[in-house]
């Protein structure tokens, strides 16, 4: 019965945040690692585009409800969904016209463009605070749980409890539906193929007629759907606030580096690398190991390796170590 | 068929390419000889749009293509090969293949989730081009290989394969023939004549094998820092002093006068 109450603990302070929250940043890495594919740089912005289609998300959700619409059990925020994108499809083409052509009819150097796409972070970061504030914003809405703790505890006459928020539960099969569409259009379709060859050589994909303004813009509706669903997952898991889009762009890039960039698989794989090692370095073991351990030797401390508010240095550690045994990432992906 | 007018190509103060003009007739295999650094490929980079002439035009059936983009020559019918293979090392060789032709049914977003079948079947159809392809060259064994796992040599088959896999106009060899060995160098000559005979290709050859070279080509255009030197047929070229003096060699000569 302990053993089984341990790994219920476990599960429900680990397990179960990890993966929605690996989740989350699996469908960041996605993005960073397309444009880096493709567009061949790193984009500092893509915190802040998540912030932008989550605002817009926010705001036509904001509407719906205000309009007694609403989506049953599920949040309104998936009806208002579609309109984020839109939307962020809409900002991040124009961007791209008005800012990131300009340099690429210049054939500028990729640390340029890292440059630029740090100036189009802050225009984002100043637009999503203009418009919604700084602050944290609600809009979940709907079935709070699938599973709720204490009922969980009266099915199976456990002490502990484990919980599964509806946020969750959408979280996950949310990143399957949109891993499992975007894997099929790269492998399946000419348009998808045409991307892979152009991001593995772009002389050629030019010279077999692959016409690169095309794929550029696809590249960029694509990592729009991307970044306004993990911005609009991640919210309703959490709460809304610019900043943390910001900051989680750290462990998004660290995910994406750690799989190796320019490879979706590993994207996704080192999101959740990231996640389950931020979350298990920062959780209190306390609780499981008084389980497990006869009561003599039960720990007088928390069991917690890292404080929480240390749980960036996790990303750092993670991509450091990284870099220095295996630099092109644990699937190969291109060497930085 | 293409018109090279008067093209400088500058690399800083380096002349690469320095007030080339040439004229590559319809229909003909002309051959592009020259020594190592004669601007050549520079040539071919400017004609194909990888690079921007400094100075001078580039005309392809009357129609100024001076600084198109190469996906747009390559719908005009205008191909090129590299001299170092190039290939999507990810992809395997059948694909590599399946890349090339354009202006399917699949190339548009919408019919990308709608009229699957369509799809279905014209992949259907380039898959056996592509097989067809690689028959021809004798590299069918390696249609699931990756691309990146070929040997030099088999790079360059599939280099000329990808030219085979679309109603080309005219094409740009650059050195097909380096790093392949004797018989498959006879069937790359094969290929290029039937292309030339039965599809019209115009070819455009860059290649430093003068048997290859004389079995293939006329005329023959011989190029020294970045400007034309001579042209004719491959005997006149041969016979040529200054080409002689500049790329052949006096070896040659003697054989040639003995
Ligand atoms: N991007 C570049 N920047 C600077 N110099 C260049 C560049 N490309 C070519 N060159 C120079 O231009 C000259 C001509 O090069 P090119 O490649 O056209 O020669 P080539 O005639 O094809 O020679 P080869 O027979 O060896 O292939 C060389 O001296 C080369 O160093
Ligand atoms: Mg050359």
């Amino acid at each position: 019965m302990d053993f089984l109450n341990a790994i219920v603990a476990f599960a429900n302070f680990v397990l179960v945040p990890a993966t929605s929250y690996g989740a989350q940043l699996a469908l960041g890495a996605l993005g960073v690692t397309l444009i880096y594919g493709i567009l061949r740089f790193s984009n500092f912005a893509h915190g802040d585009t998540m912030a932008f289609g989550a605002m817009v998300t926010i705001l036509v959700t904001w509407w719906f409800q205000s309009m007694g619409i609403n989506f049953g059990v599920l949040p309104t925020a998936l009806l208002a969904l579609p309109f984020g994108i839109i939307a962020t499809i809409g900002l991040l083409l124009f961007t791209d016209r008005v800012v990131y052509r300009f340099y690429r009819r210049q054939k500028a150097a990729p640390v340029i463009y890292v440059i630029v796409s740090l100036g189009v972070m802050f225009i984002m970061n100043g637009v999503v605070r203009f418009i919604i504030g700084p602050n944290d914003q609600k809009f979940a809405d709907g079935v709070r749980f699938i599973i709720s703790a204490r009922d969980f505890k009266t099915m199976t006459g456990l002490s502990e409890g484990l919980a599964i928020k509806a946020s969750t539960g959408i979280t996950i099969v949310t990143a399957i539906i949109v891993v499992a569409a975007l894997f099929w259009f790269l492998n399946r379709t000419r348009t998808g193929k045409s991307m892979r060859a152009f991001s593995d050589n772009e002389d050629l994909a030019l010279l077999s007629g692959i016409n690169p303004e095309r794929v550029v813009m696809i590249t960029w509706i694509i990592v729009a759907a991307l970044t306004t669903i993990a911005g609009v997952l991640y919210g309703l898991d959490k709460s809304f606030k610019p900043f943390t889009y910001f900051q989680l762009l750290l462990p998004i890039f660290a995910a994406a580096i750690v799989g190796g960039l320019g490879n979706p698989l590993g994207a996704i794989a080192g999101g959740f690398v990231i996640a389950f090692s931020e979350v298990t370095v920062t959780y209190a073991f306390k609780k499981v190991l008084k389980y497990l351990l006869p009561e003599n030797l039960e720990p007088t401390g928390l069991v917690q390796l890292l404080s929480t508010d240390y749980k960036f240095a996790v990303s750092f550690a993670i991509l450091i170590i990284v870099l220095l045994f295996r630099p092109t990432g644990l699937f190969k992906g291109k060497t930085i | 068929m293409i018109v090279v007018e008067d093209v400088h190509k500058h690399f800083g103060g380096f002349h690469a390419v320095d007030g080339s003009s040439l004229h590559i007739k319809e229909g003909s295999i002309t051959g592009l000889i020259g020594p190592n650094g004669a601007g050549k490929t520079t040539l071919f980079n400017v004609v194909a749009g990888v690079l921007k002439p400094t100075s001078g035009k580039v005309l392809m059936q009357g129609e100024d293509i001076t600084g198109l983009p190469p996906h747009e020559l390559f719908h005009k019918g205008l191909l090129r090969t590299f001299q170092i293979a190039h290939e999507f090392s990810s992809m395997t060789v059948r694909e590599n293949l399946m890349m090339v032709p354009p202006g399917q049914s699949g190339e548009t977003l919408w019919n990308t989730w709608v009229g699957r079948a369509n799809i279905r079947r014209q992949e259907e159809e380039l898959r056996d081009k592509a097989d067809g392809v690689l028959e021809f060259l004798t590299i069918d064994h390696l249609a699931d290989e990756k691309a990146g796992n070929l040997s030099g040599g088999q790079k360059k088959l599939l280099e000329l394969g990808r030219t085979m896999m679309v109603d080309a106009k005219v094409v740009f060899l650059d050195e097909v023939g380096a790093g392949v060995n004797r018989t498959l160098l006879n069937t790359i000559g094969d290929a290029i004549l039937r292309l030339n005979q039965e599809r019209g290709y115009t070819f455009c050859m860059i290649e430093h094998d003068m048997d290859f070279i004389g079995r293939l080509c006329d005329p023959v255009i011989v190029m020294a820092e970045g400007r034309v030197l001579a042209e004719g047929t491959i005997d006149e070229i041969k016979a040529n002093e200054q080409v002689i003096e500049a790329y052949l060699g006096t070896g040659l000569k003697n054989k040639v006068t003995a």
